[in-house]
């Protein structure tokens, strides 16, 4: 069918981009990332507020290349394939304030749906009310799909709105090759590191900034979606995007029997925690939130890599979102829930709920 | 008459939830859709092959495809 020529968007392709996924992240834990955090966008965006300095949780501060590698990927695949457009204007605010709370979300369970699936290939028992709290907060944003809701239509516009978020990206990556992290400092020029915790650990940069590009790459060819695959199964019972969900936690749990990283268990999983009502809620708060944005965190930088301004803005209230949430008290630990974490998540659920029932443009 | 949807500008699920819509109204017969990104035309042309419609024809104009989907 001339329709789909890009042979990533078929069944094998998106299945095989799943299993890159589900390859490189348990070898990026290896050579030095978090445990079962071997790529997590929502974690990920975290250090990087904390690298810059937005929030000052001493342990979760680290420029991560995997990020940056990500958008410059996606970009990098949209201008080889023509595929690069500038648009925006899709309710920018609503789109932040989305991103705010979803990154809220995710860090009261502690990771992103990326993070959700890896947790569970390594065996971490918590992960599972977690990812029903996704398929819960998802299956909400498909009541409010059948019922009308949109976020209305971007505009084509000046190419350097598309720009805007990759320049940034490149600007990162310019400041964590010129303040490198220096041994058991907690800055380094104007970069703030950690000296222990999660934020200590990181695979080396190239390595890092290889897989992130080569993963930005293949997912925005492939238009991989962890959100997008549930949703799709709710709302059309279609199974495309839901394969390469599949095809990444088969992989990965290959990867770590072979790494020797599986450790089945609920207790002392590596930065989680056993509030199960939490990770259930907080994840239900973050996947309605994904769904009423049009994306998981991942997919939002690969939009935003291929030009979509709004996207970028998502991924901005993201990065602000985790400023909040270790500046109030709202990001869990593996001790459990932060002191606010519970007000924050209600509060959330409210804000997505007057979202998702207010916007309803009529399209067509 | 030509049925025409206009799925420009939407973003994921929208393109296939209009048509899908606009499918359900038509039952069979010829409609065009207008989309402007290349996951949206994919996405759509999926969608529309799992509900038996067939993919007529492509047209790309600038930056956007007109999709011209039929059943019979």
């Amino acid at each position: 069918m001339n329709g789909l020529k890009n042979i990533f968007a078929g069944r094998w392709g998106i299945i095989g981009v799943g299993a890159v996924i589900g390859i490189l992240a348990p070898l990026l834990q290896k050579f030095g990332n978090p445990g079962n955090m071997g790529i997590c966008v929502a974690c990920f965006e975290r250090d990087i507020a904390g690298a810059l300095g937005l929030h000052r949780a001493a342990v979760v501060q680290y420029m991560r290349p995997e990020i940056i590698g990500f958008v410059l990927g996606s970009l990098l695949a949209a201008y080889l394939f023509k595929e690069f457009r500038a648009r925006a204007g899709s309710a920018p605010i609503v789109r932040f304030v989305l991103g705010v709370f979803a990154m809220i979300g995710a860090l009261v369970f502690l990771g992103c749906p990326w993070r959700t699936l890896l947790r569970l290939a390594g065996g971490d028992g918590n992960a599972i009310l977690g990812l029903l709290g996704l398929i819960f907060g998802i299956w909400i944003g498909t009541l409010f799909f059948r019922g009308g809701y949109n976020l209305g239509r971007s505009q084509p516009t000046l190419t350097p709105v598309g720009w805007i978020l990759p320049l940034i990206m490149m600007g990162f990556l310019f400041l964590r090759i010129i303040f490198p992290p220096l041994e058991g400092q907690e800055s380094s020029g104007v970069l703030l590191y950690s000296a222990k915790g999660p934020g200590a650990m990181h695979a080396p940069l190239v390595m890092s900034l290889i897989a992130g590009v080569a993963v930005g790459f293949l997912a925005q060819r492939s238009r991989f979606c962890t959100m997008g695959a549930f949703r799709d199964l709710i709302l059309f019972r279609q199974l495309h995007l839901f394969s390469g969900v599949v095809a990444l936690i088969v992989a990965a749990f290959i990867m770590n029997m072979i790494l020797g990283q599986f450790h089945p268990g609920f207790q002392n999983q590596p930065i989680a925690h056993t509030m199960g009502l939490w990770n259930f809620s907080g994840m239900a708060l973050a996947g309605l939130a994904f769904a009423l944005a049009g994306g998981c965190p991942g997919r939002q930088l690969f939009l935003a890599g291929e030009g979509d301004g709004d996207a970028a803005i998502f991924v901005l209230g993201m990065i602000v979102g985790a400023a909040f949430a270790h500046n109030f008290g709202l990001a869990s630990s593996p001790q459990g829930i932060g002191p606010h974490g519970i007000a924050a998540v209600v509060v959330g659920i409210f804000v997505c709920l007057f979202i998702g029932g207010t916007m309803r443009n009529k399209v067509a | 008459m030509l049925k025409k949807i206009d799925a420009r500008g939407l973003s994921c699920p929208q393109p296939v939830l209009v048509t899908l819509k606009g499918m359900e109204l038509l039952e069979k017969g010829e409609m065009v859709v207008l989309v402007d990104n290349d996951t949206a035309k994919e996405n759509v042309a999926r969608a529309v092959a799992s509900k038996g419609w067939k993919v007529k024809q492509i047209q790309t104009e600038g930056n956007e495809y007109h999709l011209t989907i039929n059943k019979e």
